[in-house]
């Protein structure tokens, strides 16, 4: 319960949610993301630390840097849930489909 | 069907045995055709579903009691290639009234051959929905099916 409010404040900020729809693409070290974004360095340590105690990002070290990425287990649920969710949607439209249309009534 | 996960975002694709043209408007108007009707955030039961055919419109569930719940905005809608809708059903089952804490469905159809369709599926910006993500976690066995209970609750 505690990690929704902080989650919701972490992605309220624009700034944040750039930085970690960027992680998601790939984990990247604090210099790759200063580069790739309008945002000072010390501002981008700021950030991940917020995201980091949201439960939205995790660290690792590689050698001398720590690389973010976006935490797998937080995001995990939801996108099994939509998985799942789809699969079952798309092969009731994959039958639906393969007949004449049928008006819903 | 075949299933990518990727960090924030889901696909899904399945091939169908019809002409994209035909593919395209099943998903679209033939919504209701195929959509588990179970699948809605309405108090009352569903009565139907209307996939209004334009960049702008909405996917409106309407129920028996004639309440409506316009739960996606069309963002892209270019038949019979390709259309695009938002999910505006945040992680308590409501509705989201906030564009940026909504994720985004496209669709997209492909003739394979003359009678067969290739239909590929994601569902993206998944971390928008950010504020719940435990509680849907504990709610996945639940989810819709949860409204489908307190709606046979309430006409007990």
């Amino acid at each position: 319960m505690t990690n929704h409010t902080a989650a919701l404040t972490a992605l309220a900020d624009p700034t944040r949610r750039a930085i970690f729809e960027r992680l998601a693409r790939s984990p990247s070290p604090v210099g790759e993301l200063a580069r790739d974004l309008p945002v000072s360095r010390p501002a981008v340590s700021q950030h991940l630390k917020v995201l980091k105690s949201a439960g939205l990002v995790t660290d690792h070290p590689v050698g001398t840097r720590r690389i973010y990425s976006v935490d797998p287990a937080g995001l995990a649920a939801i996108r099994d849930y939509f998985d799942q969710f789809w699969q079952q949607s798309l092969a009731r439209f994959g039958s639906a489909a393969s007949q004449p249309i049928q008006e819903e009534t | 069907m075949t299933t990518q996960l990727h960090a924030t975002s889901v696909t899904t694709a399945v091939d169908v045995q019809a002409p994209v043209e035909h593919a395209f408007r099943v998903f679209t108007e033939g919504i209701g055709s195929w959509w588990n009707p179970e699948h809605h955030i309405l108090q009352a039961e569903l009565a139907e579903m209307v996939f209004e055919p334009h960049v702008g419109g909405h996917i409106i569930d309407r129920g028996t009691d004639g309440s409506e719940c316009r739960w996606a905005r069309v963002l892209a809608y270019d038949p019979p290639r390709r259309v695009c809708f938002s999910w505006d059903i945040n992680l308590h089952w409501q509705l989201e009234p906030d564009p940026a804490k909504t994720s985004e469905v496209e669709v997209t159809f492909t003739a394979e051959e003359p009678s067969r369709t290739r239909v590929v599926l994601t569902h993206r910006h998944l971390e928008r929905h950010g504020q719940g993500w435990e509680q849907m976690r504990d709610a996945v066995s639940s989810g819709w099916s949860l409204a489908r209970f307190a709606e046979v609750a309430a006409h007990r």
